[in-house]
């Protein structure tokens, strides 16, 4: 662990500006992962997240295992005294990680199938997300007892929904990474 | 009353009856769904997770469009996709710079005055649940429910705001307004691990298991959710929740509405009750059966009740004339002679002293007692010459009785011997 350096301090503003959030307010008081219902899984829960962040350490913020873990819930911004968005730094902070390549790989694997779909199709199409998902993963059966059913309920579509306007989809997705890349 | 509709990409797949029991709920209710032309997915956690302004960009598209339509409110069921809804509106209506960028990304202008609304927010605050009541066929009287909000309904307060996020009450009171009981229950707002249970089931399986748990442990039956991300890892994967942690829970989950939809009169079949992993008709017909009894139950202590207070008012009549007629007796007796109560006797007494005293008064001075009798001092002299016991006795009660009618009697006798001495004189 090393303390921030200038260009570690400008990494936290600019952190700090997209999530929309300043982490000097936070006085340490723990209600944040006294509420987070994924805190028992973490290696830092979010207070410790934040004291990281507040004492410089931001690359090890940025490689714990917590940031993948959270669950998006916003209890924690919810529930803090001093107004801290800490699900919105989360958030931040996963996509910083990702931009480094430093993610949790099933997290970020579902990820891209998701928006793989909605990239191609403009809709999700769940039974195609799991299959790709899986394959990425190496993960052949995982859920598989759950596909023959969920296709005699009417759950499954037999091909993804398409909208019409799909082109337009790649375009906002090409145009989004474009600009995206400004912040 | 006229909604935009985004029915979300689960109304057609894993959350199919969420949009069949969202499209019967505006039929029944009285309110039309105008689902958005050609649609796109919201980008759900995935693009908040990737890409902030892809994230943005997404479901603004869909504001775009709604705002075309001239409709200015948007239902969109799903928690996923209104959490996304919300976020985007918010960010068009108070970060212009941000708006600018989205704009660019869609090559579309936004006016940023939509606004995505959740369906609880419909029912109560547009709709309002006394609506709801009197729409009700067959209430749910007994069901004990746990109303299961999740996160993204009641948070982050500042893009959603119609309920209180720690303990929300709109699908309580939605349930309320079905007849069922709403269970007080301290995970109603706890994340049921949402896209975690997928990608790492180590955390979300957990995170599910604490929900169920919690909800079986407050005495709850099934749980009703607004959330298809929430029905598919408390439905679909309950078994697996069970299996792991060696816990029976048995709990059927609802769309709260399914369950207002059969409580107006569909057929659970109608709104696909019968898709759920967790066998979800027999409770429902199990809370038939019991309101059905409940209801006899209901009635037949209204009659007792009826029957009871009829007893009561009779006894208290009864009661009454027996306690009138009791009096009447006191008063007969008190009027019979020989059977004077010695309150009476007391009374009475007197009077024979009174009458005791004139007797020896007019036997031994007969004149003073006449001159009391007839003013007329002849006529005294006459009253004293005939007085005799019998006409002593007599005008003695009468002077204790009333003195008047005593002089009257006096008078008679005076006249009575004068009459007789003038007979004889003639």
């Amino acid at each position: 662990m090393s303390p921030a350096n200038a260009s570690q301090k400008e990494l936290l503003a600019r952190l700090e500006k997209e999530a929309g959030t300043s982490i000097n307010l936070c006085y340490q008081c723990g209600k944040c992962t006294a509420g987070c219902p994924a805190a028992f899984a973490m290696d830092y829960p979010p207070r410790q997240v934040v004291r990281l962040l507040q004492l410089g350490f931001i690359e090890e913020a940025l490689q714990a295992k917590s940031i993948w873990i959270c669950a998006s819930c916003e209890t924690c911004s919810s529930r803090c005294p001093r107004g801290v968005d800490i699900a919105s730094l989360m958030d931040t902070m996963r996509r910083e990680a990702l931009k480094r390549g430093k993610t949790d790989k099933k997290v970020a694997a579902f990820n891209k199938a998701f928006l793989s779909n909605v990239k191609n199709f403009g809709r999700t199409y769940e039974a195609g997300l799991l299959l790709q998902y899986n394959l990425t993963t190496g993960q052949l059966f995982k859920d598989m007892a759950l596909g023959l059913p969920m296709m005699q309920r009417g759950k499954v579509g037999v091909l993804p929904e398409k909208i019409k306007a799909r082109d337009e989809m790649k375009k906002i997705f090409e145009r989004a990474e474009k600009l995206g890349g400004e912040q | 009353m006229k909604f935009a509709y985004y029915p979300g990409c689960s109304a057609d797949g894993s959350g199919i009856e969420y949009g069949m029991s969202m499209e019967r709920t505006g039929k029944i209710l009285g309110f039309e769904l105008q689902e958005l032309e050609d649609w796109n997915c919201c980008g759900a956690t995935s693009g908040h997770n990737t890409d902030k302004l892809l994230s943005l960009a997404l479901p603004a598209r869909n504001l775009a469009i709604a705002e075309k339509t001239g409709l200015k409110s948007m239902i969109a069921p799903c928690a996923a996709c209104y959490s996304r809804h919300r976020n985007a509106e918010h960010t068009v209506q108070h970060d212009p710079e941000m708006k600018k960028k989205i704009e660019q990304v869609l090559d579309m202008e936004l006016q940023g005055n939509t606004e995505t609304l959740s369906i609880l927010d419909v029912l109560v605050n547009k709709i309002g649940t006394d609506a709801i009541a009197a729409k009700v066929k067959s209430p749910f009287t007994t069901m004990k429910a746990a109303s299961y909000y999740g996160c993204l309904l009641v948070r982050p307060v500042e893009h959603t705001g119609f309920d209180d996020p720690e303990d929300p009450q709109t699908m309580d009171q939605v349930m309320k307004a079905l007849g069922a009981d709403a269970v007080e229950w301290s995970h109603k707002t706890e994340c049921c691990g949402a896209a975690m249970v997928t990608a790492r089931p180590d955390v979300g399986m957990r995170m599910l298991y604490s929900v169920l748990k919690e909800a079986k442990e407050s005495g709850a039956e099934c749980l009703v959710t607004a959330c298809p991300l929430c029905m598919l890892n408390l439905d679909m994967r309950q078994a697996a929740v069970e299996k792991q942690f060696g816990e029976k829970f048995n709990l059927p989950i609802y769309y709260v509405t399914e369950l207002l939809a059969i409580a107006c009169g569909d057929a659970p079949k109608t709104v696909g009750i019968e898709k759920h992993f967790v066998e979800a008709n027999k409770y429902l017909e199990t809370v038939k059966i019991r309101a059905a009894e409940a209801k006899i139950a209901a009635e037949k202590a209204a009659e007792e009740a009826a029957a009871k207070a009829k007893a009561k008012a009779e006894a208290a009549k009864a009661a009454k004339e027996k306690a009138a007629k009791e009096k009447a007796d006191k008063s007969g007796d008190a009027a019979a002679p020989d059977k004077v109560p010695p309150s009476s006797a007391t009374a009475a007494a007197p009077d024979t002293k009174k009458i005791d005293a004139f007797v020896t008064a007019l036997t031994k001075n007969p004149d003073k007692m006449a001159a009391k009798l007839v003013a007329d001092a002849v006529h005294a002299g006459v009253l004293t010459s005939i007085l005799d016991e019998k006409k002593i006795a007599k005008l003695a009660a009468l002077m204790a009785k009333d003195m008047e009618l005593a002089k009257k009697a006096a008078g008679a006798f005076v006249q009575q011997e004068l009459k007789r001495q003038g007979e004889c004189q003639d």
